[in-house]
């Protein structure tokens, strides 16, 4: 058989909001699930053994266990306590949830490296402990695990692709809708992953220019990011 | 019409874990002797190996899981081949396990201290020999703990093997959510199965980190 690309491309309005989609999901969910890690690694660390506790629990259940059973959970879950959201809204608060536990460690491993004379030289100049994390720890720590943050969103976004098993429709979705019109599963599913393949080196470069923009002092170390 | 959770559930449940480890397995035996290929690839002096396996890691990483199970599931049957879901699932995690695993032992063979090479290559050992005698009996010890690590994601990944209709443990809880309709409880318990699974992988894998970067700075100290 000869491959026929042109009743995929065809369908590009299709494609195009199914990238949009995407694009939206991962943008939303990483700015979302990056707060949501960052608390939780504070309290991983907090002196707090409740919320430590707490704190450990979710992530050890959210990184032990499948995304797409998490999705499935919060998708039935809500409903059965009444809630109904949209497939674009469940997708969301799932994906968020996943990648909060994730970065929760990232975070901490991150906090973990600050030197505990750094923390000492904070409480020396009379700071909270909130002031400490925020004036002293944070950009430090970020600095230092940016590449494995990075990578774990890109993750995120390839992550994505699940939501189209509760027909939320992103990408992937898209792509099976337009496989069972056209009976052209071989071109489509190439066409589809090219395009999550230029998603992601997309976000490489944006978060390539993005730590230069604001880890200047990483630049001029020359150190890679 | 029966709509309570029985044992019968439970069993056919557990029965779904099963596959799920048996595929769990699979991809990782198939995904680690493609990863070991992968590796060599991207260490070795002939340039042209080290691009072809960059651009595998770069795409494979680059791409769902999820679409590369659909390529092989739907996109094989067109272009003349006839496969079963197993097969499906079985290759496309075995090319995803081999493009992550690659990359983590190639981190691996890096580690080891460049002096080791170099003695290596002091005593006369060609190159297998340097590679089997010397450095792989090192990389071995540095890349069990991140291995170990990454075979959670293996036994989760193995979830999306049920879109295509097999029947691991995601998918047997489909099919009794089917019959009964309770989907909140039915998909508590697979999540509780897959952290039966998940957990004591992950946690032998901290105690193996904790040991090994002890066991990495010894290293390095004693070939400084």
């Amino acid at each position: 058989m000869t491959l026929d690309f042109t009743v995929i491309l065809l369908r590009w309005q299709m494609l195009l909001d199914g990238t949009m989609l995407t694009i939206q999901l991962a943008a939303v969910t990483t700015v979302a699930g990056f707060l949501i890690g960052t608390f939780c690694a504070v309290a991983r660390r907090s002196h707090f053994a409740l919320l430590r506790r707490i704190a450990a629990i979710y992530v050890e259940a959210i990184r032990n266990t499948p995304f797409l059973v998490q999705i499935f959970v919060v998708y039935f879950g809500l409903s059965s306590l009444g809630f109904s959201f949209s497939p674009i809204t469940v997708a969301i608060i799932a994906l968020t949830i996943n990648v909060g536990a994730y970065t929760a460690e990232i975070m901490r491993a991150g906090f973990d490296s600050i030197h505990p004379g750094q923390w000492e030289a904070g409480e020396c100049l009379g700071l909270s402990r909130v002031q400490s994390y925020w004036h002293v720890a944070l950009r430090p720590a970020m600095e230092r695990v940016y590449p494995s943050l990075t990578s774990q969103f890109i993750l995120l976004m390839l992550a994505s692709s699940v939501a189209s098993q509760i027909s939320a429709e992103e990408l992937t979705a898209a792509a099976n809708f337009i496989q069972s019109e056209t009976y052209r599963p071989f071109e489509t599913y190439i066409v589809i992953a090219l395009i999550y393949l230029a998603l992601s080196l997309a976000m490489r470069v944006f978060f390539w220019a993005f730590g230069l923009l604001v880890f200047p002092r990483r630049r001029r170390l020359g150190t890679s990011l | 019409m029966n709509t309570a959770i029985n044992s019968g559930h439970l069993v056919f449940l557990l029965h779904g874990a099963m596959w799920t480890l048996i595929l769990s397995v699979m991809a990782f035996l198939g995904g680690g002797l493609g990863g070991f290929v992968i590796a060599l690839g991207r260490t070795s002096p002939i340039r042209l190996l080290r691009i072809l396996a960059g651009v595998y890691v770069q795409i494979v990483q680059g791409t769902p899981l999820l679409v590369i199970l659909f390529l092989t599931f739907f996109g094989l049957p067109t272009l003349g081949f006839t496969i079963t879901p197993l097969f499906a699932a079985g290759i496309s995690l075995t090319i995803y396990v081999s493009a992550y695993l690659g990359e983590i032992w190639r981190g691996c063979l890096e580690a080891v201290p460049t002096a080791q090479w170099e003695a290596a290559e002091c005593l006369a050992l060609n190159r297998v020999q340097r590679m089997f005698k010397v450095i792989l009996p090192q990389a071995v010890r540095i890349a069990t703990p991140p291995t170990v690590g990454f075979s959670v994601q293996i036994i989760k990944n193995t979830s999306l093997a049920s879109v295509v209709g097999f029947v691991e443990l995601a998918r047997a809880g489909q099919l009794i959510n089917n019959s009964i309709f309770e989907p909140f409880a039915i998909y508590m318990i697979v999540a509780f199965l897959y952290f039966c699974m998940c957990f004591p992988v992950s946690a032998f894998s901290r105690r193996l980190e904790r040991s090994g970067a002890a066991r990495l700075r010894t290293l390095k100290a004693v070939s400084a």
